[in-house]
């Protein structure tokens, strides 16, 4: 049997069927996602407008640079997944594999820097909960808003919750990346059978584009 | 034009292969992809849950026979309605229709072999059965007294139940549905047969796509406010804590932009029953088509624009208040044109009394009725006055549960001969489809009377005026139990004793109709080719002779 029967699941009546199919449910998927996210972004949304300066204040601890730093990362691992897309369409198995691993190793980085700025915010009292210590950034801020130090633990609530929420995307993410890669290096892709790599490759875009909204709205805003 | 048909109702044999003889074992079922048996283990799961979530009912109304709390302390009390809340909304009626008549007819009516993701499609009734149990541990250890709404900051800040727990068997019985609508969408898009476009889709299966689109949009949202709630408690974050700046009243605009909706994920499908139910048993092409297709649409968009109708007493603002009252009024257009659509089609139509239609004329009486209730509530001044009584209680149950037992009671029966093979005694079936209209109608309509009156919901005592009407209340409790469990018992039976159906036994068009009952595991030996439009039904004729057993 050749591997383009083999690849065909029962129930299609064709390749073009299945792909359509696989294609149209990670679209559906996403739209699920950005909902999932969207209720963090909206209670991110009515907190920052309730308390501009803590927001504004809060953000100041981060590191902007690692943050940047970052966002290179998942742009440039945003480019190798789509590399390993368009050489699953031509069905060039090593170059996947390669484009697949360079993938994994930038979204690796990522969780390393954010490893170190989890471990920065623990240490500085940052994480909310009963441990949490709040020093104005700049005593304009404080002056503004008398509650500061509690509304910067509801930044930082909603810090952790989405990066945190992000993350764990990647977390998911990398090992299916692996997996992909791992079937790639069998040979199982190629311009007849695809749909496996560039629906992984939706699923990465769509974790990065999480990231392009969140590193202004959580690093940047007290730029100014 | 076809010349006028009649079909067999019964037949010598049963197929020699189909879906339910292909393989045997407690393996065949638990890793079964097939569409059809997923759809029996949903049946057989929310049937547990249904008669768990009924036990629960009977507590309550049990405890409410007398104005003294004398049963239950106030905070057993407490776990009881939500107990009863939990299970019902999250394990029975957002599931109940879409995941086993749903399951089951969908790739059937659209001549496809299966679902888009059939693998997916067994995950989410593991995912069904991990939540549920969750949710089940977190009732018996210790139970849960938030009500099935989780309002903060009780549930952030101030109750000591298993909210977490509770919490979390909800986020992933969330993802069970929304893996379900998930599936739909797809299978819709993708796996319709050869000439079988949109418009000539059943008006179920239009009815599925919209609930779909609910359950992937608004789903996620509560999923993740969920999320926060058990964050909240078990790491101390102040997203609803108003000593922190964090405001509970966000989480009930979070809680309801799903919640509301959630209402159309329960009733859209049983819409879809009652419209297939209607066409057939008045033997006429159904009446406005795409106006009753398309309201299912408009129903799901405008759905996400009403929840605030919910939070009239929170100190909304006016125009707020404005928006979303003109918003929910909005809804009823598209809902009242599915009515009268129904009453259309039944006009000069020859109508049968079958069971199936017994229920679709009970699902258009009570949808009437809490329909029209409904706008009452969207009412603000009216809103305001009835805000947390027993008028909300019997409204949200004539809509929900009438809209979904109906549907589901008249679609499983007018299936069953599909689904099993075998027909059901027609006049057990009418029996308790009488009883459950009437028991239904004695235990919900004097809610609305007490709550007009001022009684509050959930609370365990009341004034002694109020005893007359909570009385009735609980006996009509007890004839819908009798109505609940006739069907048990016969439905049983006929599994094994029943008449051996024809393919075609009402006979009613659509594609599920045109293969063997039950249907091979391929669901059609050779793929059909749709050449009509649907409904055509002054062709078919319904036997004279009834299906009495």
């Amino acid at each position: 049997m050749s591997s383009h029967s083999a690849a065909l699941r029962h129930h299609f009546a064709n390749p073009e069927q299945q792909k359509e199919a696989s294609v149209l449910g990670m679209w559906v998927f996403i739209a699920q996602e950005i909902l999932f996210f969207g209720g963090l972004f909206a209670t991110y949304l009515v907190y920052r407008t309730s308390y501009p300066h803590a927001f504004a204040d809060a953000a100041g601890h981060l590191d902007w640079k690692l943050g940047a730093f970052n966002t290179v990362v998942l742009i440039g691992s945003s480019f190798t997944m789509a590399m390993a897309v368009h050489s699953a369409a031509h069905g060039k198995s090593r170059a996947i594999v390669g484009w697949l691993l360079g993938t994994i190793l930038l979204g690796s980085v990522f969780l390393g820097v954010k490893v170190v700025e989890y471990g920065d915010k623990f240490e500085h009292h940052l994480v909310p909960g009963r441990h949490f210590q709040y020093a104005a950034h700049h005593e304009a801020n404080l002056a503004a808003d008398p509650g500061l130090a509690q509304h910067a633990q509801l930044y930082y609530s909603l810090y952790f919750g989405m990066t945190g929420l992000h993350a764990l995307h990647m977390i998911i993410g990398i090992p299916i990346l692996g997996w992909i890669a791992r079937r790639a290096s069998r040979g199982e892709f190629g311009p007849h059978y695809d749909s496996p790599v560039e629906i992984t490759g939706l699923y990465w875009h769509f974790v990065d584009i999480v990231w392009i909204f969140l590193f202004p709205l959580l690093y940047l805003i007290g730029a100014h | 034009m076809a010349t006028t048909v009649t079909t067999p109702i019964t037949q010598e044999r049963m197929p020699k292969e189909h879906y339910l003889n292909a393989d045997y074992g407690v393996r065949s079922w638990l890793l079964t992809i097939d569409h059809k048996r997923i759809a029996i283990l949903y049946l057989v799961s929310i049937s547990i849950m249904f008669a768990l979530g009924g036990i629960y009912a009977t507590a309550i109304r049990l405890e409410l026979l007398t104005p003294a709390g004398d049963l239950f302390t106030s905070e057993n009390y407490n776990k009881m309605f939500t107990a009863h809340g939990v299970i019902m909304v999250f394990f029975f009626l957002i599931p109940a229709v879409p995941a086993t008549l749903g399951n089951f007819l969908i790739p059937l009516m659209l001549g496809a072999k299966d679902l888009a993701f059939p693998r997916i499609n067994l995950l989410s009734w593991y995912l069904y059965i991990v939540g549920g149990l969750i949710t089940l541990a977190a009732l018996f250890l210790g139970g849960l007294d938030t009500g099935w709404t989780f309002y903060t900051p009780y549930s952030t800040a101030f109750s000591n139940s298993n909210v977490i727990l509770a919490g979390l068997g909800i986020f992933v019985a969330g993802f069970s549905s929304i893996l379900t609508g998930f599936n739909f969408i797809v299978t819709i898009h993708k796996m319709r047969a050869p000439g079988m476009t949109w418009f000539r889709m059943p008006l179920f299966v239009w009815a599925h796509y919209a609930t779909s689109l609910i359950q992937i949009l608004g789903t996620p949202v509560v999923a993740v406010t969920i999320l926060l709630v058990a964050v909240e408690r078990a790491f101390d974050f102040g997203f609803f804590d108003p000593a922190r700046g964090g405001d509970p009243i966000l989480f009930q605009h979070l809680f309801w932009f799903y919640s509301h909706p959630a209402v159309y994920i329960m009733i859209l499908p049983s819409m879809g029953v009652i419209s297939e139910l209607v066409t057939c048993f008045s033997r006429k092409k159904v009446f406005g088509y795409s106006f009753i297709a398309m309201s299912s649409l408009a129903i799901a968009v405008i759905s996400f624009l009403v929840w605030a109708h919910h939070m009239f007493v929170t100190g909304l603002s006016v125009y707020a208040a404005m928006i979303f009252s003109a918003l929910s009024f909005l809804v009823a257009i598209p809902s009242a044109i599915k009515v009268f659509n129904w009453t259309a089609t039944l006009f000069r139509g020859s109508v049968s009394w079958q069971t199936p239609m017994l229920y679709a004329f009970g699902f258009i009486g009570l949808f009437t009725i809490g329909g029209l209730t409904g706008l009452f509530l969207a009412s603000v001044g009216l809103d305001i006055h009835v805000t947390d009584t027993y008028f909300i209680v019997a409204h949200f149950h004539y809509v929900m549960v009438g809209g979904v037992i109906m549907g589901y009671l008249g679609g499983l029966h007018f299936w069953w001969p599909k689904i099993t093979g075998r027909l059901y005694p027609e006049w057990w079936a009418r029996v308790s489809a009488v009883l459950v209209f009437v028991g239904f109608n004695l235990t919900f309509f004097p809610q609305f009377i007490l709550g007009y009156l001022g009684m509050p919901r959930r609370y365990h005592y009341y004034v002694e005026e109020f005893q007359v009407l909570n009385v009735l209340s609980s006996a009509g409790a007890s004839v819908l139990a009798v109505g609940y469990v006739i069907p048990l018992f016969y439905l049983g039976w006929s599994m094994r004793y029943g008449k051996i159906a024809a393919p075609n036994p009402w006979p009613a068009t659509g594609l599920e109709w045109q293969t063997p009952s039950p249907p091979p595991t391929e669901n059609f030996p050779v793929t059909p080719e749709v050449t009509e439009e649907v409904y055509d039904y002054p062709n078919l004729r319904l036997p004279k002779e009834t299906v009495l057993v």
